[in-house]
């Protein structure tokens, strides 16, 4: 069930972005160019996104628990620290060079395209190297 | 449709799948902890990531099937650049702890001051990346 019900959130989130342009990185690329010819695509999706996350959290949220598991797992760091900053810095130059973000990226993974295989490969050795980096101590 | 109204109802389904996973789940939908969790060690809760990332990859395949268009465009660098990219991709959202989804989408709606930073940042970078990249180098 727990299976099944996340199939169906990921079945719904490709077919958004991929409806929202997300799929196509010229859309993205145009996005960030905001000295260029300026693709406004990607605000609309957030603007959509982020509205319907936020009334749909604050309903969901008041329940005492979620159907199928015993807890919510929300993220309770409160701290800025260089880790945050620097990851943030560091994957907007991927994102400006290709014009993929994660879920993008692995939503034209059908397409079979060798150059994305490649690009999906070396995020995932990305994500490894990262989670060898020790964290930051308190 | 017009492609921003279009593209606000993208962003509602992604919102509407956040929520799903929240609800059922209570899971944060963000991509990057979502997929990078299944590299991880001794990790038993691999099944739901791998469902969901599976949807995720199913998803243009059935708007193909629907409409005749899946929406998957073409890359627009070439292989070496592609690679460049999904390294720092994964390791800058490995250290931060988020992508456009768990930190824009999931993290602005929790108005989670981590995410509001995080996702300034990441803009901001990837704006200045594609300044640089096509207005004084003249692209890839």
């Amino acid at each position: 069930m727990k299976a099944l019900l996340a199939l169906l959130s990921g079945l719904l989130f490709g077919v958004g972005l991929s409806l929202g342009g997300m799929t196509r990185p010229a859309v993205v690329l145009g996005f960030l160019d905001v000295f260029g010819q300026w693709d406004p695509r990607l605000l609309f999706v957030m603007a959509g996104a982020v509205s319907t996350t936020a009334i749909g959290y604050r309903l969901v949220l008041r329940r005492r628990q979620p159907w199928l598991a015993a807890s919510y797992q929300l993220p309770t760091s409160r701290r800025f620290d260089a880790r945050l900053v620097g990851g943030a810095a560091v994957f907007g130059i991927g994102w400006g060079i290709a014009g993929y973000c994660p879920g993008p990226a692995l939503a034209s993974l059908g397409a079979a395209d060798p150059s994305l295989l490649v690009l999906v490969a070396c995020m995932i050795v990305g994500w490894w190297l990262a989670s060898r980096v020790p964290a930051a101590r308190s | 449709m017009h492609s921003c109204l279009l593209a606000a109802l993208g962003g509602v389904l992604i919102g509407a799948a956040a929520v799903l996973l929240m609800a059922a789940l209570g899971r944060v939908a963000g991509i990057s902890g979502i997929a990078s969790g299944l590299i991880r060690r001794r990790v038993a809760d691999r099944g739901w990531r791998l469902a969901f990332v599976f949807g995720l990859v199913l998803a243009p395949a059935l708007l193909w099937l629907l409409h005749g268009d899946s929406g998957i465009g073409a890359p627009q660098v070439g292989w070496s650049w592609m690679a460049l990219a999904g390294l720092l991709v994964g390791f800058g959202t490995g250290i931060g702890n988020g992508c456009t989804s768990g930190h824009g989408v999931c993290g602005i709606a929790r108005l989670s001051p981590r995410s509001l930073l995080a996702t300034a940042v990441f803009m901001l970078s990837g704006i200045a990346t594609v300044y640089v990249v096509r207005h004084l180098l003249g692209g890839l």
